[in-house]
């Protein structure tokens, strides 16, 4: 599953706009990623700018 | 909060406080729901456009305005600085008094604004209305809305509950990130821009100055050229490099789509304005104007189609057919330079230097030396350079 680092994650929600399963949310405070619905891909990893997102097994 | 409005716009940057401004007429209701905490905040924008362009669609506060260009250069990998005059008044604005004023300008038209208001979902109840899901503060609002025009940035979540797909590819996306610098020695009527595989693969890296030696340095990241380094990462180094004693005094982070725009910008109750419909000039990431030019024919037509009492997708796309005619087509085509732009080598780009940097600064645009110049699809390379110069 992709793990996010709320110390890193700047609420740009970059991931969101190419996440394929659509599995990505935000709110005013928070990046919520839906683990039942993620399939892993790492898109969101590669157009993350600050590194907020990384695989966790 | 009423029950229900005639529009409700998601999302308080320029394209929807725009929208939501031209929606407004003296019989109808219109709410603008923002998820942050205040209009104009964070800044995730380089903030580089052309004054002329704006002032076809609002007045200009000069508050609003931080610094004027008159000046740019293209900078290849191996330092070779091409100047290009700017035929265009560019200025670099404050985009937090910008965003404000432009909400400011609805608000005072009757556009009952929501700021704390994050729209997590959208249903249709079937009888060709919205039932808009609200969190505002600490409370979970169901508000009914005839019109939906999502505003709603690059995430772009909104449409995707009307079933349009906009997840974007990663070729189409860049990952910018930028910091504004203070304490620096920079011109402050000159903006540069840095080609290189070093500082921006399948990008470019921008110094726009913002007064009183400060400026936003930043740069993009094509999502297809990822090498396990992140965007800020990349600005690390360049800031590292250049501005080895500037101080940083604010660091964003954003996405950029760089892609043709969505095919469907309008169905039934809905219209997409903005980054969401991927209105972005794909060759410099501008999208400031594009937005309020959306914004604009958006709420015109909402507005209209209240009127009526039809905001089915017969009369809401009449905004497409408007948006394909004054901006979508001339898109279409700078999407063909932007893909052939991004595949430059660093070798390419130099050779590309060396020519230009023979040509005066005031005849860059003459199609005619191009042609002579270079060899490798001078067409695409003259409109380039011109999209750079208009700063849009």
């Amino acid at each position: 599953m992709i793990e996010v680092n709320p110390d890193c994650c700047d609420l740009c929600g970059t991931c969101i706009s190419v996440c394929p399963k659509d599995c990505i949310t935000l709110t005013e405070s928070r990046l919520i990623i839906d683990d039942s619905q993620c399939n892993a891909c790492q898109i969101c990893v590669r157009v993350c700018p600050f590194k907020a997102l990384r695989l966790v097994e | 909060m009423r029950k229900e409005y005639d529009v409700i716009v998601v999302g308080g940057g320029p394209a929807g406080s725009t929208a939501a401004r031209f929606a407004k007429t003296a019989t109808n209701t219109v709410a603008l729901f923002e998820r942050d905490r205040e209009i104009g905040i964070p800044v995730r924008c380089a903030e580089a456009t052309s004054i002329q362009d704006l002032e076809r669609f609002v007045k200009i506060d000069p508050r609003w305005v931080a610094t004027t260009i008159t000046k740019a250069r293209l900078i290849s990998p191996s330092d070779q600085k091409v100047w290009l005059n700017l035929p265009n008044d560019g200025v670099i604005l404050n985009r937090r008094l910008f965003d404000n004023g432009l909400a400011e300008i609805a608000a005072t038209q009757g556009v009952e604004i929501f700021t704390k208001a994050n729209v997590y979902k959208i249903v249709s109840d079937g009888e060709q209305n919205w039932e808009v899901f609200v969190r505002h503060l600490d409370r979970d609002y169901i508000v009914k809305s005839k019109i939906i025009i999502a505003a709603d940035g690059v995430e772009s979540r909104i449409a995707r509950f009307a079933g349009i797909r906009t997840q974007t590819v990663l070729k189409d996306i860049e990952s910018c990130a930028q910091v504004l610098l203070g304490n620096l020695d920079v011109v402050e009527n000159q903006i540069d821009f840095y080609f290189s595989s070093r500082w921006a693969p399948g990008g470019y890296a921008w110094v726009f100055p913002k007064g009183n030696r400060t400026a936003n340095v930043g740069l993009g990241v094509n999502g297809a050229y990822y090498k396990r380094r992140s965007a800020i990462e990349y600005l690390d180094d360049f800031i590292n490099e250049k501005f080895p004693e500037a101080a940083r005094l604010t660091t964003v982070a954003g996405g950029v789509p760089v892609a043709k725009s969505l095919k469907k910008i309008a169905s039934d109750g809905l219209l997409i304005v903005g980054d969401a419909a991927r209105q972005v000039n794909p060759v410099t990431g501008g999208g400031i104007l594009a937005a309020i030019t959306a914004g604009k024919i958006a709420g015109l037509v909402a507005a209209q189609a209240i009127a009526r009492n039809d905001w089915s997708v017969n009369v809401l796309k009449e905004y497409q057919t408007e948006w394909d005619k004054n901006v979508g087509k001339d898109y279409a085509r700078f999407y063909k330079i932007k893909e052939w732009m991004t595949e430059l080598s660093d070798d390419e780009l130099d050779e590309i230097a060396t020519l230009l940097q023979k040509i005066p600064p005031d005849d860059i645009n003459i199609m005619t030396v191009f042609k002579i110049a270079l060899r490798n699809k001078p067409a695409l390379l003259l409109e380039a350079i011109k999209l750079f110069a208009q700063m849009i």
